[in-house]
């Protein structure tokens, strides 16, 4: 397309660019000099807990939010400047579900087409073919309070793309869907990427989501950017390349530095209830010091898992914190934080 | 346009699809009207008011026998004899009687001596209406007693008129130009006000807001869509109220139609003030926090209930800047006068102009992003 900016070093074109962008609430910092970019094709993950400024950011790409410093440019148009352009370009699924449940699915859908001008010939077309990706054609007459919650997700979904956009920006798709949905999220996402020509930017706060979805992947804390690569590369970035997860009958005081001491082990965790994530460069040999200083010292081994790295170890690296315990907060309608409205 | 038309179409399916809402901003209205209609201004009816007879004579009788005319016909009160004026006062006392009546000894000598002779009333003031209604159906009473070649047939007959021609429904139709702009409001309060913010809250602004529709689009879509919301249920009261209260005056196809101006103009306007008093609203509990006291200010000084004319001051200063004041007198003058364009213009211009200067305030007010 005549709108693409091309990168100069790799030819590639860039569908977003953000560039020392800041987002601040008076004295409070919620997007903290952050720069990445995207490029054409590419799925992107921004990772990070609650609060981490996820939401905030995908706002002021998608110019919702006025942009404090730092630019951000999307297929090639300066939000600030161009909002109109930027906005043609762009699909987005905002974190909160707001399709009108008493909608029909379709309305819901043709609502939107007509907000973005879609002619229409091309509505009732783009309309189909979407149905039939998100896997909704037998429910298009259906209320959309009649729908659960995974069905309104993929209803979402399909609405983000009635205008067919080039960039697909979404907001925790996932969040409050049952493990089962989730999946089928994923499916319906790379089956849409196989039809269509898309870029994507995802964010999560599933580790497992982000692996399987996601070419590369940003962790976001704090409003930081303090990890940027293929998840291969994150996971190859921590050092160790095994996790070992035991559980004892029992742990003497300085049973975690005494773990810590075995060869090979690059760190150690406490999880509670007598467990342990040590991460090791060798798994096998740590896994059998291990099991001899249990015995010598009495200690009872429960259970033990001996595992690949994980995003979940990256993450604990890079944050120096657990994200599954601040995942685990269920939420499904839980409605994202307001301008105006200081939590 | 065509995305402030697909704004407009998103709400009104809305609208039509949960007709809990609509119905609330109609039928609340419409209860307002028979309710009040038949509790103030109608006639006091069958009051018992006990009647101590201590005469006895043929001036007593004729006392009695006008009491009895009116209990025959106007039916204000309904007389209960009782010998004693003690037992009597005492009931009046418990709020068994209304009111009493004593007709003291020697009342019927006094009259033909012409020595003034004295008909006591004992009312029970602490019911203010009450007490004023006895009195002043007593006054005139007395005076028909006074003027002797008036016949009771002719106090029957006058009493007979009024009965006929007006039975409850007078408050009614006082109280139906009221009921409408009510129902206006009520609906702009919902639709305008309550829907607007909780769709601000659950995120659906921010779907709109990520499209290129502008700023203008996006609040002629808004506030379009909550005037014609407004629209529907002016007619709707218009024309239910108007059976109700039996006002004909709808079926004159040119009163008609300055309704149907003055309902649109008043729904604009409506919908303007409640857009510029939500446009930096983020909390859904706010427009529910000002339901009542809204409507206590800009309903009941706008001369609906009651005439503007019998207030103080500073709430003649409230009902010219009410809004509401403009509506009730235009469907005042259309629906209860009968009047045309002259007698309202004055009303649609001071409404056009009250929408435009809301306006004006609101939409720099309005931002376009979160
Ligand atoms: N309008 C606002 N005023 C003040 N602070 C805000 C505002 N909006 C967001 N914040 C703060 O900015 C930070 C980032 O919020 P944001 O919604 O971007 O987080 P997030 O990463 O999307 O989190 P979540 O996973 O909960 O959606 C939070 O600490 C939040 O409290
Ligand atoms: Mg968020």
């Amino acid at each position: 397309m005549a709108d693409l900016k091309h990168n100069g070093s790799n030819g590639v074109a860039k569908s977003i660019e953000v560039d020392h962008i800041v987002k601040k609430y008076g004295d409070f910092t919620a997007v903290d000099d952050i720069s990445f970019s995207v490029d054409d094709g590419e799925t992107f993950g921004l990772l990070g807990p609650n609060g981490a400024g996820k939401s905030t950011l995908i706002r002021m790409m998608t110019t919702l939010l006025p942009i404090t410093s730092g630019v951000a440019r999307i297929a090639g148009h300066d939000v600030r400047r161009e909002p109109d352009a930027a906005r043609r370009a762009i699909g987005v699924i905002p974190q909160a579900l707001t399709s009108d449940l008493d909608l029909t699915v379709e309305e819901n859908l043709n609502i939107y087409a007509k907000l973005y001008d879609v002619p229409p010939r091309e509505r009732k077309k783009n309309v189909d073919e979407l149905l039939e990706l998100v896997d909704l054609s037998k429910w298009r007459g259906a209320q959309t309070k009649t729908l659960s919650g995974g069905m309104r997700r993929r209803l979402e979904i399909a609405r983000g793309l009635v205008h067919s956009p080039r960039i697909f920006f979404l907001d925790e798709p996932t969040t409050g869907l049952d493990p089962v949905s989730r999946v089928a999220v994923w499916e319906m996402l790379g089956n849409i990427k196989s039809h269509r020509q898309l870029t994507i930017l995802i964010t999560t706060h599933y580790m497992d989501e982000a692996d399987r979805l996601c070419d590369r992947i940003a962790i976001v804390d704090h409003g930081k950017l303090v990890a940027l690569d293929t998840p291969k590369a994150l996971k190859a970035s921590v050092p160790g390349s095994n996790v070992i997860e035991a559980q004892f009958s029992a742990a003497p005081p300085d049973w975690e530095q005494q773990l810590h001491a075995l060869s090979e082990v690059t760190s150690v965790q406490a999880e509670g209830g007598n467990t342990f994530r040590v991460l090791t460069g060798n798994g096998s040999r740590t896994t059998t010091e291990l099991v001899e200083l249990a015995v010598k010292s009495g200690v009872e081994v429960r259970s033990l898992t001996v595992q690949n790295t994980t995003l979940d170890d990256v993450f604990v690296h890079y944050t120096g914190r657990q994200l599954r315990d601040e995942a685990v907060k269920a939420y499904s309608f839980v409605m994202p934080p307001r301008p105006g409205l200081r939590p | 346009m065509n995305r402030t038309f697909a704004i407009i179409e998103r709400e009104l399916r809305k609208f039509f699809r949960s007709p809990a809402l609509m119905l609330v901003s109609m039928v609340f209205p419409l209860i307002q009207l028979i309710v009040l209609g038949n509790a103030f201004g109608g006639k006091i009816r069958d009051a018992k008011l006990g009647v101590v007879d201590q005469d006895h004579g043929t001036q007593s009788l004729k006392v009695r026998e006008a009491f009895e005319s009116v209990r025959a016909n106007m039916r204000t009160f309904l007389p209960v004899y009782y010998q004693s004026e003690r037992e009597a006062v005492k009931d009046v006392r418990d709020g068994k009687l209304q009111g009493a009546v004593i007709i003291p000894p020697e009342y019927s000598r006094r009259v033909y001596e012409e020595n003034h002779p004295r008909i006591a009333l004992v009312v029970d003031n602490s019911d203010n209406f009450m007490s004023s209604a006895l009195e002043q159906s007593f006054t005139e009473l007395t005076k028909s007693l006074n003027e002797p070649e008036v016949q009771p047939r002719i106090i029957q007959q006058n009493v007979l008129d009024i009965v006929e021609l007006y039975p409850y429904i007078e408050y009614m139709k006082y109280l139906l130009p009221g009921s409408i702009t009510l129902a206006m409001f009520v609906s702009v309060m919902i639709g305008g006000g309550m829907l607007y913010i909780d769709d601000k809250a659950r995120g659906v602004h921010e779907g709109y807001l990520v499209t290129p529709i502008t700023k203008t689009e996006l609040v002629l879509g808004l506030n379009g869509a909550g005037a014609i919301k407004a629209v529907a249920a002016g007619i709707v009261i218009t024309v239910i109220g108007s059976l109700l209260a039996g006002v004909g005056s709808i079926f004159d196809p040119r009163t008609a139609l300055w309704l149907l101006l003055l309902i649109i103009l008043t729904s604009v306007s409506f919908n303007a003030m409640m857009f510029l008093m939500m446009v930096r609203v983020e909390d859904p509990l706010v427009p529910r926090a000002t339901f009542g006291i809204l409507n206590t200010l800009l309903f009941f000084p706008s001369g609906s209930i009651y005439p503007i004319e019998a207030f103080p001051w500073w709430l003649r200063g409230v009902a010219r800047a009410d809004p509401f004041t403009y509506a009730v007198h235009g469907f005042k003058a259309l629906l209860l006068k009968e009047a045309g364009f002259v007698a309202i213009w004055q009303d649609l211009v001071i409404l056009t102009l009250f929408a435009v200067v809301m306006m004006a305030i609101a939409i720099p007010l309005f931002k376009r992003s979160l």
